[in-house]
């Protein structure tokens, strides 16, 4: 354990309730995010990233519930606190910021009084300064300060996503979760929003969790990332490693589908198949039916989450076989 | 009877009379009731005045308690109480509201000692302003019970299905994550967005309410408009029925005009 | 193109088994369903079931309470009350079911008309509609109840004609949907003219949510008939439920002969009752957007 973790997510299981039996959302996630270093979490869509976001700040919808795990936030474990507690630590301590902000604001209230909502709610800010810290967030996030009295709907997507990433940051959290964060937005905009992001991670000196499936805004802004696959985590290290050296087959081919720029192959590659069902029985490696490597013990046994060098981990028998490629 | 003709002005060709017709409304005249030969003017303003005197409290009466019963049984969905509230308030809807009004009456009059029916005891005089009051009260007591118990229904169903949907927007999920607490989060951020189409609904319930009334001021012997459409129907009273019904559909229309004034108020996406 | 006969009747018998297996599963729509099965049997077996007719005078032995010889007591002219509820079926439900199949054709057609044409047609439909929904229901069937004469037929074709808007507006809702469906603009790219695309693409789709609603229809139909043969609008020598509670209130013996208000409410409350619920639970199932009660 590093004394610079301040979350550790440990063993986390989150399974959803269906007419076909339990959905495995996530089974077996474990993390640890540090002070002031950006992590990705990536995948595919449907393979429990949002889930583990919502998880750990037990914000899960009524048909999901948390079947296991700990998460330890300064060493308390969260997963055992109340309701009560939890609205304490929500957005004071941890703040996320949702997708596809077209539904996240509530569309009676102005965007002022939803921003303040959280200041005076946490006691962050008094009552008569509310104003000048609102303005303050906006021109960080590049919003000019007089739309703070603006409803949602007259706003656009893009500032939207800066009014989400300014309230976020409203009651100075230690840690931000952002889910998705340019999704829906077009790429000049999605752009300008990263470069947001970036620079006010160093700026505030957060941690910030960056869930995502695009692979490119991973290698711009994070200093570590977690490679999630059909609600387990596959891959994770320092972000050099694992791209420079990915050892599992997943992460090896969702690298190699990126075009790049100087390469000359007029093909796309791509991982033939597609997601298995998470609600019927599993193969022990749940990646088996689509693996290049697959042989019949990955259909048996679990592949352990073992360390192949220093802060790299990944969850695969063959791995050895995946680096020499 | 040629008399009578010329008096009623019914000697003229048809769209003579209705265009006179038109005239004298907007001038306020009727014309004349063929059952009480008395303007039909004076008879239809006041006979609003005694429904409205029902209808007003009714419905603010229904819409209160539709809403904190749709609150209730949306925040507690699935459990024994929310499926007792709503089983009961389906049953309610169910039950024709003269019906209703009938097991009222036959209760009230034996159980509690309440008057048959009418607006006033006749017998009391003009000087004592607290009894008449309370005499008042007693008679409207179980017609306004009628009414709530026959409108609130549709209300807590539909509040009860708006709050559910609201309670699974995304903005929701934001809010709790912000760390708002229970109550906040159900009043500024469930209800106020839940409670739009209920303003909708209470515009689209007026003429549903005025079918109640005529329903409650026949069984209540209630002096209201329905009981006056009802009775110039039956005995063929064509100027009270065209002003009664013209009465009522002025006050429908300005009913839902003033909730299409209202709606932007409470919903800022909607431009005035 | 014509398939065999035997295989049309099979994916028919299949898609009735898959029906009644989704429907199943809500029990509140079994309840309703047990419901209707019940008063539908009172109906069709209502000589064997009641044990006098029910316009047999007893001249003894008017406004009785119940006992073992008149179950449900007796009204003021001596007739058997419990005979006449359970011959008040047969009226109450062929009025409700007739008056609901008007209302719903109509409101079918206006619904389809105004989802498929031209905006003009949509907005006069649309004009109609509102001025319908505004003015109160019952008053306009009253006036064209009492206007048409007092039989039950007029009290039908009342209700029928102003009972539409509701089904208009989810056919038209419906049909606006179906028709942006792609395989309509390939249909007709290959030719189709407006009424087969109307009859073989658009009437399958728009059907389901018809059958829901009219459930729905037919629950507010038994509603209106029992207030306007309650008013007196209807046939006096005709029972049903409405007209048995007109009676009671003219006698002016409400207040001491409960027996005679309670039977015919609570028939007619029970049969409200079961197309409701019954009617929900089809709407769950072929209106796809509807949120569980």
């Amino acid at each position: 354990m590093n004394a610079n973790e301040i979350l550790q997510v440990d063993g986390l299981k989150s399974y959803y309730r269906s007419p076909e039996g339990h959905l495995k959302a996530v089974d077996g996630v474990s993390f640890a995010i540090e002070k002031k270093q950006v992590m990705g979490l990536v995948g595919e869509s449907g393979c429990g990233k949002t889930t583990v976001a919502l998880s750990m700040m037990k914000l899960l919808p009524t048909s999901a519930e948390i079947m296991g795990g700990r998460v330890l936030f300064h060493g308390e474990d969260l997963l055992k606190k109340t309701e009560d507690e939890m609205a304490n630590i929500r957005w004071r301590k941890i703040s996320i910021i949702f997708q596809g902000a077209l539904n996240s604001l509530n569309p009676v209230l102005s965007v002022r009084e939803q921003i303040a909502e959280a200041m005076l709610a946490h006691k962050t800010v008094r009552a008569d300064s509310v104003d000048e810290a609102i303005d303050r967030l906006f021109n960080a996030v590049r919003l000019d300060p007089n739309r703070k009295n603006n409803y949602p709907h007259e706003l656009s997507g893009g500032m939207k996503q800066r009014v989400m990433i300014a309230m976020a940051l409203a009651c100075n959290p230690e840690i931000v979760i952002a889910d998705e964060p340019t999704t829906a937005l077009d790429v000049i905009v999605q752009r300008r929003v990263l470069e947001l992001i970036r620079s006010l991670c160093k700026e505030l000196e957060l941690a910030v969790v960056l869930i995502t499936h695009d692979l490119s805004v991973v290698a711009e802004l994070c200093d570590k990332v977690a490679i999630m696959y059909a609600g387990k985590i596959v891959e994770s290290g320092e972000i050099y490693n694992v791209f420079e050296s990915p050892k599992h087959p997943y992460t090896q081919g969702l690298l190699r589908s990126l075009p790049k720029m100087k390469e000359k192959k007029t093909e796309i590659s791509y991982i033939p198949g597609s997601v298995p069902d998470l609600t019927g029985t599993l193969p022990a490696c749940r990646f088996y039916s689509r693996c290049p490597y697959a042989q019949k013990i990955c259909a048996e046994k679990e592949p352990p989450f073992e360390v192949v060098s220093p802060g790299h981990q990944t969850a695969c028998h063959f791995w050895k076989e995946v680096e020499q490629s | 009877m040629e008399n009578l003709e010329a008096q009623f002005g019914l000697n003229q060709p048809l769209w003579v009379q209705y265009i006179i017709y038109l005239k004298n409304t907007v001038t306020g005249n009727f014309g004349i009731s063929y059952q009480t030969r008395t303007p039909v003017g004076d008879m239809v303003f006041p006979a609003l005045m005694n429904t409205l005197i029902l209808l007003l409290p009714a419905t603010a009466i229904s819409i209160a308690v539709g809403i904190g019963i749709g609150m209730i049984a949306a925040w507690r969905r699935g459990t024994k109480e929310e499926v007792a509230m709503s089983g009961t308030t389906l049953v309610l809807y169910c039950m024709p509201t003269f019906w209703l009004g009938l097991l009222l009456l036959v209760m009230g009059v034996l159980y509690l000692g309440l008057p048959v029916g009418g607006m006033f005891t006749i017998s009391f005089g003009p000087e004592n302003a607290f009894a008449r009051f309370s005499d008042l009260l007693q008679h409207m007591a179980l017609p306004l019970a009628t009414l709530v118990l026959g409108l609130v229904g549709q209300y807590v169903l539909v509040m009860k299905g708006s709050l559910l949907d609201v309670l699974t927007e995304d903005y929701m999920v934001t809010a709790r994550a912000k760390g708002i607490r229970r109550r906040k989060l159900m009043w500024d951020h469930g209800f106020r967005n839940a409670v739009l189409p209920m303003v909708t609904l209470m515009a689209l319930n007026i003429g549903l309410s005025f079918g109640g009334a005529i329903q409650t001021e026949t069984i209540f012997s209630w002096p209201g408009i329905g009981l006056l459409t009802y009775r110039a129907i039956l005995s063929r009273d064509y100027p009270a029925l065209q002003g009664a019904f013209l009465v009522i559909a002025v006050a429908v229309i300005l009913a839902n005009l003033i909730a299409d004034l209202l709606y932007p108020f409470l919903d800022p996406r909607v431009v005035a | 193109m014509a398939e065999s006969k035997n295989s049309r009747i099979f994916t028919h018998l299949e898609s009735l088994r898959k029906f009644w297996k989704a429907y199943k599963r809500s029990r509140t729509g079994l309840i309703g369903a047990g419901i209707l099965a019940a008063f539908i049997a009172m109906a069709l077996l209502a000589p064997y079931l009641a044990p006098y007719s029910p316009s047999r005078i007893f001249l003894t032995e008017e406004l009785q309470p119940p006992s073992w010889k008149h179950l449900f007591g007796t009204n003021e002219s001596g007739q058997d009350l419990f005979s006449q509820v359970i011959y008040g079926s047969q009226a109450s439900l062929i009025v409700g079911f007739a008056a609901s199949l008007i209302a719903s054709s109509i409101g079918t057609v206006l619904g389809i008309t105004a989802g498929y044409f031209s905006r003009i047609v949509r907005n006069l439909i649309l004009r109609v509609t509102d001025f319908f929904i505004v003015i109160p229901s019952l008053v306009l069937m009253i006036v064209l109840a009492s206007v048409l004469g007092p039989t039950l037929s007029s009290v039908i074709l009342a209700i029928g004609l102003v009972g539409w808007t509701g089904t208009a507006r989810v056919v038209m809702a419906q049909t606006l949907s179906v028709k942006e469906l792609p395989f309509i603009e390939a249909s007709k790219s290959a030719g189709a003219g407006n009424s087969y695309v109307l009859r073989n693409h658009i009437l399958p789709n728009v059907m389901p949510v018809v059958f829901a609603q009219t459930v729905l229809v037919i629950a507010n139909a038994i509603l209106y008939e029992a207030v306007l043969t309650f008013l007196g609008l209807g046939n006096p020598s005709q029972i049903t439920w409405g007209q048995i509670l007109e009676f009671a209130f003219n006698s002016g013996a409400i207040t001491t002969a409960w027996w005679y208000v309670l039977p015919p409410g609570l028939s007619i409350m029970l049969v409200v009752l079961g197309f409701s619920l019954t009617g929900y639970s089809l709407d769950e199932i072929f209106n796809p957007r509807v949120r569980k009660i």
